[in-house]
């Protein structure tokens, strides 16, 4: 294949970059023959997203987050350099299963599963393949549309029963630029639980896009825990338009999940380190009646941008959900976050409670946090509530009281206002040492 | 236990301060040698928190005047954590809760602070485990407390004595208790005076301000002030507190408007007298 050289080419022909950027990117993808799912999926993304640019803020679910870092990734498939990434891994603590995925090859070759967990069979993968994303309405996502574009694979799996063994799925790009794309359904059957630590990671000017599905059977049980991990190049805050050469990495994460009555779902995100992350979380309680708990904890710092935007949806009486969602900003980054509720009048005895809480930690970082309740039945509890603040006076001081000078009373604050959420994470999540992570430090050896 | 040779800790001088611009201290003077435990009491608005919080450096008060002497250096030029390393501890009225920031690595954190100024070693995770244990008798605290978040969910009671286990940890010179007896129960009381009472020597000094009697019944104070509109009124033994029980604060105003009107025509006098001469 010949590489093209993207920016000249952009600047020289195009008008619009986004559009261009998706030009080329289409352009370079080998496509999948025949008829099967990913097949036609594919042919029928590309279809929509030709001719189209990329997110704009003039669209409302855009309109704080500027997708063009996105055009600094090189529009290609991601050039894996061979088994670098792979050796740089902590090695998996006992009873967790881990699954590297690359976009290609067969993450489950030569992997023994553990009993209650198996490759979801073809006709199920058939029916269920873009169940959820449909029936939370994200099928004709931007995010969503290029994942199936790009995506030669898709990882399924049936859970048919409580699995104490911790699912691990782990992709790190490393130094790799250009676009990855997995795709992954989980369908747990009525009555099975399972914990799931998923993990990105990337240094380079690369493109993750994760669309993850979940179907939940009766009183079946998820505890799904996200830790996004990039490494942005340092770089001004103030930056000039992004150029490859100093390009930070880029993650567009869909989970979309289907919820039966008395099952339980739990996601705890957190993420921190990338040039652009947008995270849309969408749940649909089918029939109402199931418990959602959402912890989410993201920041920012130089120029990076992050957009956190959940939406959940009851379409049934006596659901419940706990939302909880922190945002750090520093330098002049930029954090958004956007949380959705919808109960509409079959929902009836609803109980939901939002709360956001954000830091800002330097006078040119930016938040935007916004509660969206949609209620229209009568007999519900739903509370929500956003505070912003800067750390607390009165919490350094009593620190200091203490001998603790200034700066670590800060770091001890901020470390404190992070574990809230981390220590939801499941315990094998210390590997990754998600704590130097979100506090912007480099991980200890 | 009062020794007139005992080396002067704390010397504070017409300490002015204020809040927001609004005048609170006005004028306070103190002295505190090793030994001594001192009560303050007064009325809510006299001031006394107030000292309390200059005296540790809260960022919300600004000295506006006097000195405050610590050993016989300048106490208000130091940052707070500076303060509380050379052995400055203030117990709060309020212990302010921390969320997610672990109470045993938060008093480990302090402890190697104030050891790091004397110049003794830092302690380990597992040699400051032996020290915190040991140190929690001093106030009866369960050793559950040590794993949950600092103050986090904590009664009123349990706050208190969590203070006091600090204050055990960091050895301080000057201990002043801010309304260390408020929201307890009467055991609760005992246990926190009864630690007081263990942690004060020959060598330190406590200062404890205080509304009421009770908490005197238990820690027997060297010397009692009444602080009224920003300064010390009256200063006596421990009769005076019981004598404060008896009579209530009314007095105070009394005196506290004849001091005010004297200090006016003082005042006056002092610009009529120099007037002339200035004239002249």
């Amino acid at each position: 294949m010949v590489t093209i050289p993207v920016g000249e080419l952009r600047v020289q022909s195009r008008p619009n970059p986004g559009e261009a950027w998706l030009a080329d990117l289409l352009a370079t993808l080998p496509a999948l023959a025949g008829n099967s799912l990913l097949a036609t999926q594919q042919q029928r993304c590309r279809q929509a997203l030709a001719g189209e640019a990329l997110p704009s803020r003039r669209q409302e679910a855009w309109r704080f987050t500027d997708a063009s870092a996105i055009t600094a990734i090189p529009a290609q498939p991601l050039q894996r350099q061979p088994a670098a990434a792979e050796a740089a891994l902590p090695a998996p603590p006992a009873n967790v299963l881990r699954l590297v995925l690359a976009g290609s090859g067969d993450p489950l070759q030569g992997v023994a599963l553990p009993e209650g967990l198996e490759r979801l069979e073809s006709g199920a993968l058939e029916e269920l393949f873009g169940e959820a994303l449909d029936a939370n309405g994200a099928a004709a996502a931007w995010p969503v549309c290029l994942n199936g574009a790009v995506a030669g694979q898709v990882l399924a799996l049936r859970v048919s029963q409580p699995v104490p063994t911790l699912l691990e799925l782990v992709s790190d790009t490393g130094d790799a630029a250009g676009v990855q794309a997995l795709r992954l359904l989980l369908v747990l059957d009525p009555g099975a639980s399972l914990a799931v630590l998923e993990v990105h990671r990337a240094r380079g000017a690369s493109l993750t896009s994760v669309v993850l599905e979940a179907r939940l059977g009766r009183g079946a049980r998820l505890r799904h825990g996200l830790l996004a991990q990039g490494q942005s190049p340092h770089q001004p805050a103030v930056a000039q338009r992004p150029t490859s050469a100093c390009a930070a990495p880029v993650l567009l994460h869909h989970l979309a999940a289907v919820q039966d009555p008395d099952s339980e779902l739990e996601l705890i995100a957190a993420v921190a380190g990338w040039g652009l992350a947008r995270l849309e979380p969408l749940v649909l309680q089918r029939s109402g009646a199931a418990s959602t708990r959402l912890r989410g904890l993201q920041r920012v710092d130089g120029s990076q941008v992050v957009d956190t935007h959940s939406r959940v949806l009851f379409s049934g009486p006596d659901g419940r959900l706990d939302q909880v969602h922190k945002a750090l900003a520093d330098g002049a980054g930029r954090s958004v976050f956007n949380g959705a509720v919808i109960v509409p009048r079959q929902a009836q005895r609803t109980d939901a409670a939002q709360l956001s809480r954000s830091l800002l930690l330097s006078d040119r970082a930016r938040i935007d946090t916004k509660p969206e309740l949609e209620i229209v039945a009568d007999d519900v509890k739903c509370a929500h509530g956003a505070t912003v603040s800067r750390l607390q006076q009165n919490e350094l001081f009593y620190l200091q009281s203490r001998g603790i000078g200034a700066d670590q009373a800060a770091r001890l604050l901020l470390r404190g206002f992070c574990e809230e959420v981390l220590a939801e994470l499941p315990a094998p999540a210390a590997l990754w040492q998600p704590l130097a992570l979100l506090m912007g430090e480099d991980p200890a050896p | 236990m009062i020794r007139p040779d005992a080396p002067v800790l704390l010397e504070i001088c017409d300490l002015r301060a204020s809040v927001e611009e609004q005048p609170i201290l006005k004028g306070v003077n103190l002295t505190l040698r090793a030994g001594e435990i001192h009560a303050v009491m007064g009325r809510n608005g006299s001031g006394k928190s107030t000292l309390s919080k200059v005296l540790a450096g809260h960022p919300a008060y600004r000295v506006t005047g006097g000195s405050v002497l610590y050993r016989g250096d300048d106490l208000l030029a130091l940052q707070p954590e500076q303060r509380a390393r050379i052995g400055l501890f203030l117990g709060f009225q309020y212990p302010v809760e921390i969320p997610g920031v672990s109470n045993l690595e938060f008093l480990r954190v302090a402890t190697n602070a104030r050891r790091l100024e004397q110049g003794l070693e830092e302690l380990d995770t597992f040699a400051f485990e032996d020290l915190v244990r040991e140190r929690l008798q001093v106030v009866q605290m369960d050793p559950a407390f040590l794993e949950r978040s600092v103050n986090e969910g904590f009664s009123g009671g349990e706050k208190k004595r969590n203070e006091i286990l600090q204050m055990a940890l960091l050895e301080p010179l000057v201990a002043i208790l801010d309304e260390t007896d408020s929201g307890l129960d009467i055991d609760a009381l005992r246990i926190v005076a009864g630690g007081v009472n263990q942690l004060a020597s020959a060598d330190n000094a406590t200062l404890l301000i205080t509304h009421y009697q009770r908490l005197l019944d238990v820690i027997t104070p060297d010397y009692v002030h009444v602080m009224a509109a920003g300064r010390i009124l009256r200063t006596g033994g421990k009769e005076l507190a019981l004598e404060l029980e008896e009579r209530g604060y009314d007095w105070v105003d009394v005196e506290i408007e004849r001091l005010e009107a004297a200090e006016l025509e003082a005042l006056a006098a002092a610009q009529g007298s120099r007037t002339p001469a200035e004239v002249g």
